[in-house]
């Protein structure tokens, strides 16, 4: 099981507590009306799915119930950091 | 070897705001809620549980009267309400109720990581729990009244021994 860094509980957490949100750093379009199909495809449906490091957003469900971004390794599965939303990725 | 019993009923209040909410809260309560995570204030019967950055559970005898905290509140931007009914408390006394916890709560909960005086949401086998060791082999676990049954089934199983 992973343990999870919750900047908001300031420990480690297991990932059991957790629920999985999807990828960080996703900006909405601000008018979607405006948005040509691309854009709001893009915004819906396209990921980086890299292999690699990614950002991702897990929300602590079962602790403080905040959203929080996490950088992990899809290789390796490890967790490199985490932040509160809002902070720069680090 | 530990025992279960039941909580006698509380009321229970989710308070929800700023620090100056805690604050505010705290003098007409008579338990400040903690802004330091997963901890919890206790005074006479009465308790503060940090549950989130915002949000607190506050324990206090059944008979309480929240009139005062929510004039004591007037004004500033928050959220009282009355749970009291949402939830029981299994009590657990004894040392081996560490060790049937961890057959459910996937948290470390030697006294080093998770030392009295420490609350916090969690999980126990398939259900969400609210954990707060009131001492060193002293639980109270805060469980949606549906699912009591459930916990009290479970910890019992886990305390059963092979
Ligand atoms: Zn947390």
């Amino acid at each position: 099981m992973l343990l999870i860094p919750c900047p908001f509980c300031a420990m480690d957490r297991p990932e059991a507590e957790f629920r999985h949100a999807g990828e960080a750093h996703l900006t909405r379009p601000p008018d979607p009306a405006a948005a040509d199909d691309a854009a709001w495809a893009d915004f819906l449906y396209h990921r980086a799915n890299p292999r690699g490091v990614i950002a991702e957003r897990w929300r602590h469900v079962h602790g403080c119930g905040r959203f929080i971004n996490v950088l992990r390794d899809t290789v390796s599965d490890r967790i490199l950091a985490s932040y509160r939303p809002g902070e720069k990725r680090p | 070897m530990f025992e279960i019993a039941e909580a006698p009923p509380a009321t229970r209040l989710m308070l929800r705001g700023a620090p100056e909410v805690a604050a505010r809260a705290g003098a007409a309560f008579g338990v400040v809620p903690p802004l330091e995570p997963c901890r919890a204030n206790q005074a006479g019967e009465r308790a503060a549980l940090w549950l989130g950055p915002d949000e607190w559970l506050l324990l206090a005898p059944s008979d309480a009267d929240a009139t005062k905290l929510a004039a004591a509140l007037e004004g500033l931007v928050h959220s009282l309400v009355d749970v009291s009914d949402g939830t029981e408390a299994l009590l657990l006394h004894g040392a081996g109720a560490a060790l049937a916890l961890s057959a459910g709560c996937p948290l470390d909960l030697h006294p080093d990581a998770f030392p009295p005086g420490m609350a916090t949401r969690t999980v126990l086998g398939r259900i969400g729990i609210t954990l707060w060791r009131r001492g060193a082999a002293d639980w109270w676990v805060e469980v949606a009244r549906s699912q009591a049954a459930y916990a009290r089934a479970f910890l019992a199983e886990a305390g059963r021994g092979w």
